[in-house]
């Protein structure tokens, strides 16, 4: 396993100078941090949908229950 | 509209790209990218985008479709998206980012289209909307990975965009 630095390039618009430089200990912190709140969002998005999928499901459930028939419950849902 | 500067990742990778000292003589900005990642898992990888090199005040909306299923969300980030090492060999994504009046001492504005190539099912359209809450003009622009580096040949192109005095875009 290696211990690679990471490294970035900079490219100087008013000069056209590039440069490929390795990340500073500030940037690689900030890189991992914004790696944990992405994977954290992901989750969040995964837990969201699946909450809102299963209220779909129970809500048809319950039309169903009351006597709509699957025509009518999709026709009100969209499902 | 003019190629300011155009960046190409060699051989070794590189987990960022940043413009940075961008001229201040343009109405607008345009960046394009043709993207690929060396991270592995999904057939995309998420990149994210940094005016001045900040990470604070940004946010967007997004409309999204991954190929088999839709996405439509919100949050505190700046996200493009490129091709990974896990999208068939040899493809990128590709991204444009238009910034209309960067150097406003207001809030910008940013549109963000990304679109991931894969000869397969997964793959990976957004169009954003994005917002960044600052009000100092824009004189930098990185885009960083969270893990993993932009692969070889990838490249990344900005433009700048000059609106003349009829308030119209001028061509060049």
């Amino acid at each position: 396993m290696t211990n690679e630095i990471p490294t970035k390039i900079v490219i100087n618009c008013s000069t056209g100078v590039r440069e490929v430089l390795e990340l500073t200990q500030v940037e690689i912190d900030e890189r991992e941090a914004m790696a944990i709140q992405s994977e954290a969002d992901r989750v969040a998005d995964e837990e969201a949908a699946e909450a809102k999928a299963e209220a779909k499901a129970s809500g048809v459930a319950k039309l169903a229950e009351l006597g709509l028939t699957a025509e009518e419950i999709s026709a009100i849902t969209g499902a | 509209m003019q190629a300011i500067q155009t960046v190409t990742v060699g051989s070794g990778g590189a987990s960022s790209i940043e413009f940075s000292s961008i001229p201040g003589t343009f109405t607008d900005l345009k960046l394009l990218v043709s993207a690929r990642t060396t991270g592995t898992g999904q057939t995309w990888q998420l990149i994210n985008v940094l005016p001045n090199g900040v990470t604070a005040n940004r946010s967007q909306r997004y409309l999204a479709g991954l190929g088999s299923g839709v996405d439509n969300t919100s949050g505190n980030e700046l996200q493009a998206w490129g091709s990974s090492a896990s999208s068939t060999s040899n493809t990128f994504g590709s991204v444009a980012i238009y910034i209309p009046n960067y150097l406003s001492s207001v809030a910008k504005s940013l549109s963000i289209d990304s679109v991931t190539e894969n000869n397969a099912t997964a793959a990976l359209q957004l169009l954003t909307a994005g917002f960044w809450n600052d009000t100092s003009a824009i004189t930098s622009l990185e885009l960083t990975l969270n893990s993993g580096n932009f692969a070889e040949h990838s490249t990344a192109t900005l433009y700048g965009i000059l609106a003349g005095s009829d308030g119209t875009t001028t061509v060049t």
